[in-house]
């Protein structure tokens, strides 16, 4: 609790970095709520105002099909967070998981493990991921799972590395030598102490994934789900915007500047908590 | 030296045959096949289809095969495009993105080390702290929004640079920039950190002591100690163009190899796919061998382990 308090105060220290975590606060509540906020459905067609500019009614201009935009940028926030979130979770697990087999174990396991890491990090990770995608389907689901399984060996490297230092420290082998149990061992004393630089990998891929995500559905090859109330993907939101850019460059516009906000904050807050956490890293 | 070559060489061998293998299982995997269309065809159209390219043979005969194949540089036929095969369609794509991705990597290397040593040297200076802007921004930019914004302003806004297709000078301008501007943007960065660190070490000191001039200071002993650090992020380096050139290709259509393994993917032209995946992790595996190649040169170090 302490520990907590003193990380909140160095926060508010770093304007930057609380303004960072504010404004993923609003994307997500805005994504998650859009169907409280917006007037409107994410598919609701007006024939009356296409093509529209930004303006009263419709603050950020309407589509081809006279959809709101905003209202779509809106439901796109709740797709993207979920992907970028989804994805570094699910990724944290695998790769941590296996990080920490990996680097606690030792010994020959160790050296089959990493070398299974290293042939991974070799691969063309976003042709993988498309392949992946075709197999698991083209829904968010798929789409998460896919990028998470391509993601994992990032976290398993860190973690690896991070386990190997701490099963030296002295009251590790205080644990060992009373004969604490080895989960007792991993669970209490060697994961809060290798926490730090996993949750700075875990918020630097969030962007990641929502960048790949958004490149993917960009060119047609990531989410394909067009008739899901659930919301679309900011990728096709900038895709529908790109081929009417030449004569309506604002449908472009939004949806890419939604896109480029969410990445940067993020990688400022990843910045930002690596120098909170890691003094030595910067 | 040899076995530490010989060990990546492996390794490299290692990647090539999982990629191999996961693409083929994958894609035998998907749901759908090549040959489905609206109007289904006719069963006996639909065996003579799948007799001409053995889909009615075991998937281990076919992966014999294809593993054959590969071996003797024969990746198989286009399903889509009748009249070539995918060697063919591999040799027409693959010059146009090798240049491509060359010239990617010539900009971000011409805009790197002038701006890394700026930095640098005006350690905390407004030119310092745009660098570090710089660099967070490189990598929060997708490809497909720059592009977008490239081609909106100097394309159709000042009609400076034609946006689309690969024929001269002009249209290969906005095309480098997109695929360049992320990789520029970190090895400004990194090559500003690892300045840094050395500009503080002993033998700069020592350097300036006797009284060197600043410049020779500088480029003799700062930057050549600062390469190698620069040296090892060229293999992620190669991984991040040929990701990105697929996306680039796609915006400014140019007719490399990244757009065909999208056209490929959607019309689900297998063998297409499977042969340009291979042919991309064989070019980011020789990356990074000659990354492990030239790390063992310029540090002698390395060789011991």
């Amino acid at each position: 609790m302490k520990k907590t308090t003193r990380l909140w105060n160095e926060l508010c220290r770093k304007p930057g970095t609380l303004w960072s975590l504010v404004f993923i606060l609003v994307v997500c509540l805005g994504g998650y709520l859009a169907p409280l906020i917006s007037p409107y459905a994410p598919g609701g067609l007006d024939e009356q105002r296409i093509l529209q500019g930004p303006g009263w009614s419709h603050w950020l201009g309407t589509d081809g099909l006279g959809r709101d935009l905003l209202t779509r940028i809106l439901y796109g926030a709740r797709v993207s967070i979920t992907v970028g979130i989804g994805t570094a979770i699910i990724a944290l697990v695998i790769g941590t998981i296996y990080g920490l087999i990996s680097g606690y174990t030792g010994g020959a396991l160790d050296h089959l493990f990493m070398r299974i890491v290293d042939v991974w990090y070799g691969l063309p990770d976003l042709l993988i991921f498309i392949l992946l995608s075709l197999v698991l389907g083209r829904n968010i689901g798929g789409v998460l799972i896919a990028l998470g399984l391509v993601t994992w060996v990032r976290f398993a490297r860190i973690t690896r590395g991070q386990v190997l230092q701490a099963k030296e420290f002295i009251y590790v082998e205080g644990a060992r030598a009373i004969g604490a149990s080895h989960v007792r061992i991993i669970v209490r004393h060697i994961l809060p102490n290798i926490m730090a630089p996993i949750l700075v990998t875990l918020t630097f891929s969030v962007p990641a994934a929502i960048l790949a995500e958004s490149t993917l559905s960009f060119i047609g090859l990531g989410i394909n789900d067009p008739y899901s109330a659930w919301g679309t993907s900011w990728g096709t939101l900038a895709q529908d915007g790109w081929r009417a850019m030449r004569t309506y460059p604002h449908i472009i516009f939004f949806p890419a500047a939604a896109i480029f906000l969410t990445i940067l904050t993020f990688n400022f807050l990843g910045n930002g908590l690596r120098d909170l956490l890691d003094p030595k890293g910067k | 030296m040899a076995r530490f070559l010989l060990r990546r060489l492996l390794h490299g061998l290692a990647v090539l045959g999982v990629v191999v293998t996961l693409t083929f299982v994958l894609l035998h995997m998907t749901p759908g096949g090549p040959f489905d269309r609206e109007r289904r065809l006719p069963p006996e159209v639909l065996a003579n289809i799948a007799a001409k390219y053995h889909l009615d043979e075991s998937w281990s005969k076919q992966y014999v095969r294809y593993l054959k194949g590969v071996i003797q540089g024969d990746l198989g036929p286009s399903y889509k495009y009748l009249d070539r095969n995918v060697s063919d369609i591999v040799a027409d794509t693959f010059p146009v993105s090798a240049l491509l991705g060359i010239l990617a990597l010539a900009f971000a290397l011409a805009f790197s080390f002038p701006v890394g040593l700026c930095a640098a040297y005006y350690h905390n200076s407004w030119t310092d702290r745009s660098c570090l802007l710089l660099a967070t921004l490189g990598i929060s930019l997708p490809h497909f929004i720059l592009g977008a914004l490239l081609i909106w302003l100097f394309s159709l806004q000042l009609g400076w640079f034609q946006a689309g297709r690969w024929e001269n000078l002009s249209s290969m301008v906005l095309p480098t920039i997109t695929l360049g501007a992320a990789p520029a943007a970190y090895l400004s960065y990194l090559l500003r950190s690892t300045l840094l660190e050395t500009l503080g070490e002993d033998f700069i000191r020592t350097a300036r002591a006797k009284g060197l001039k600043e410049i020779t200071v500088l480029f003799k002993h700062a930057l050549n100690n600062s390469l190698i650090p620069t040296l090892t992020v060229l293999g992620p380096l190669a991984a991040a163009l040929i990701t990105g050139s697929f996306v680039v290709e796609y915006i400014f259509a140019i007719p490399g190899m990244g757009r065909f393994f999208i056209t490929a993917v959607t019309d689900r032209d297998y063998p297409l796919i499977m042969g340009v995946t291979l042919v991309y992790t064989v070019l980011l595996v020789c990356a990074n061998l000659l990354v492990d190649l030239l790390y063992s040169f310029v540090d002698p170090r390395i060789k011991s382990h």
